[in-house]
């Protein structure tokens, strides 16, 4: 994750890659069109191709949450490994 | 087009237009800071904005009245290759996750105004950053001018200053005043007027919209109603359709990353993004600006819903505001109308300070005063931003709309260009200044070229943004393709140069300017600690 050298360059830990996974998935999944292309199965009369593309500004937003949810408490553990303030 | 007044809607609209005029000269009083004569302060609101006005202010800045006019417009003409605007803001939020707070970071350590600043400071190459400031100047000017086109097309609607017949002067008064109240707070009270001014905008947008998709849907019988009428209209024309066809899906995709990325490479949005108080204020309205990507979808189904009611325009642009007048009593259109108009008004201004900041900053400092003192360069900031807009208007007024429409059309594709420079430079140095001019410049060269070459039906040229993409034979979005050449264009020069050793500009930040936060020592605080405290 480009982010990730922010305190300490280069090290790759599980949350970090957590992180990079939330920020990624929404450009694999918009970007694949033909998987969501058409129209069927419909919601309260919309067809899947707006519901979907809807329903992913919400799940994206909640990745992009829980990437700053994470990303804040991987720079406070930092932070504390550093030995230096907590924020 | 009716040529009758709607008094009603009229007044209303009257109405928030004197209310945000008001707020607008108000605001200059507003978290006024005890230097108010620097750039800092009208350019960037002291630099001050917490978390929630950043959210009023780059929701306003970001989704223009003319995307409300343009996206269900498209969506009205074309169907489902309109919404591509829905994936774009999708993308938009991870992607400026991982860059926006470097470059707050580093331009609130070295004071940096602009991505130009940056830029110069980072490569040390004057002329790197005025390529950049250049673009940024260009693709902002034919933006402003779509503002008005956007206030237009509900003027239009509403009686007044349509009828074709009426002298030019009587036609554009309504306009000319709006420019002219806008012009003068902006003068007076910098990037705090459109801050608090968006308040309202968003409010009433808000309000709209959550009307429109409950109300319009039970008058007309149904989503299921609405969508086959849509469908229906598409096969008849033998344009569009409910769903992009194989073909399409190419163009969707590279115009919705495409515009994602170039998003935040346009000025006004760094304006309201270095106009935060900390570096956490951005990376929390990454995960509150999405509320604005789902009002945008739903406001994209409106296109369907003017089809279904069967509204007939010649002009897709005004099919919404003359959705709202069909639809709605005349003092809820009057309410529409006022959100639209006024959400011209906030990234109207926005983008002339961004514009003017611009200028000053990276062309007026750089090459024709480079002692000018703070209070000067505001000073032409306030000028510029008069011009600005000025320019604009003459634009709007005197060419057909369609050459606005052009022109941002290239402004998305060039503004794409400087992507390499900023985002590139905020995580490495290894780029050579001088590969990355050559990277824009190509990049420039092939957008502008392989967009005249696109002809639609009713235009020989710049007919549209996609075309086919060399070497993949798909059709995509010709921002993205040249962006692309750009990149290849800067690595292999960089190589180039490295190897034949050419000179590296003087890189004036440190790589922790990247990651500082507020409260950070050798971060600039802009505001007396008695203001800052408050606004907590």
């Amino acid at each position: 994750m480009s982010d990730a050298p922010e305190v300490n360059r280069g090290v790759v830990t599980p949350v970090r890659v957590v992180i990079a996974l939330c920020l990624v998935a929404p450009f694999v999944a918009m970007l694949w069109v033909g998987s969501y292309a058409k129209t069927d199965p419909e919601f309260a009369g919309i067809p899947f191709f707006y519901w979907y593309q809807m329903l992913w500004v919400l799940l994206s937003t909640v990745l992009t949450m829980i990437a700053y949810k994470l990303w804040q408490r991987d720079q406070r553990d930092r932070a504390s490994e550093k030995g230096g303030a907590s924020e | 087009m009716k040529n009758d007044v709607n008094g009603v809607a009229l007044a209303v609209f009257i109405f928030f237009f004197v209310a945000v005029t008001v707020m607008g000269f108000l605001a200059a009083r507003w978290r006024r800071a005890e230097n108010e004569h620097s750039l800092d302060e009208w350019g960037l609101g002291g630099r001050s904005f917490g978390t929630w006005i950043t959210w009023f202010l780059l929701g306003g800045d970001l989704y223009t009245a003319y995307t409300f006019v343009a996206v269900p417009a498209a969506i009205y003409a074309a169907g489902a290759a309109g919404f591509f605007a829905v994936p774009y803001t999708i993308l938009v939020y991870p992607l400026i996750f991982t860059f926006l707070p470097r470059l707050w970071s580093v331009s609130h350590k070295h004071g940096y105004v602009t991505t130009s600043d940056f830029v110069r400071g980072r490569f040390g190459s004057k002329g790197l950053s005025l390529a950049v400031a250049v673009t940024g100047l260009l693709a902002t000017m034919p933006y402003i001018a779509l503002q008005l086109v956007g206030i237009q097309a509900v003027l239009d609607v509403m009686g007044v200053g349509g009828g074709e017949n009426t002298n030019w002067f009587v036609k554009d008064l309504p306009l000319l005043i709006a420019f002219g109240v806008l012009a003068a707070y902006t003068y007076s009270s910098g990037l705090r007027a459109p801050a608090l001014i968006a308040f309202v905008k968003d409010t009433l947008i808000y309000i709209v919209i959550a009307v429109a998709i409950i109300y319009i849907p039970i008058k007309l019988g149904g989503f299921d109603e609405i969508f086959a009428s849509a469908g229906e209209k598409y096969t008849k024309a033998g344009v569009g359709g409910l769903i992009p066809p194989e073909a399409g899906q190419w163009t969707y995709a590279t115009l919705a990353l495409g515009s994602a990325l170039a998003l935040f490479m346009y000025p006004h949005s760094i304006t309201a993004t270095l106009s935060s108080r900390s570096r956490e204020v951005i990376r929390r309205n990454t995960t509150i600006l999405p509320l604005y990507s789902l009002m945008l979808g739903l406001l994209a189904l409106l296109g369907f819903m003017a089809i279904a009611a069967g509204v007939q325009v010649t002009n897709p642009q005004l099919a919404i505001p003359q959705l709202f007048e069909d639809m709605f009593p005349a003092w809820f259109a009057g309410v529409a109308f006022a959100a639209i108009g006024i959400g011209a008004l906030v990234p109207a201004a926005i983008m002339s300070i961004a514009a003017a900041n611009l200028f000053t900053r990276n062309i007026y400092k750089d090459f024709i005063k480079p002692d000018a003192t703070p209070a000067q360069e505001t000073k032409i900031s306030k000028l510029v931003s008069l011009l600005v807009k000025v320019g604009a208007l003459i634009f709007v007024l005197t060419m057909d709309k369609t050459v606005a429409i052009n022109f941002q059309l290239l402004g998305g594709i060039w503004i794409l260009q400087t992507f390499p420079a900023l985002v590139g430079g905020l995580f490495t140095r290894w780029f050579h200044r001088w590969a990355l001019l050559a990277g824009w410049a190509v990049g420039m060269l092939y957008g502008t070229i392989a967009a005249y070459g696109v002809a639609s039906p009713t235009q020989k040229h710049f007919g549209g943004s996609a075309k086919e993409i060399p070497g993949i034979g798909e059709i995509g979005y010709i921002g993205l393709t040249a962006f692309v050449l750009n990149v290849v264009v800067t690595v292999v020069l960089t190589f180039v140069l490295k190897a034949a050793k050419a000179p590296e500009g003087i890189d004036e930040t440190k790589p922790e300017d990247y990651t500082a936060d507020a409260g950070d020592p050798g971060v600039q605080v802009e505001l007396p600690p008695a203001t800052a405290g408050s606004s907590h």
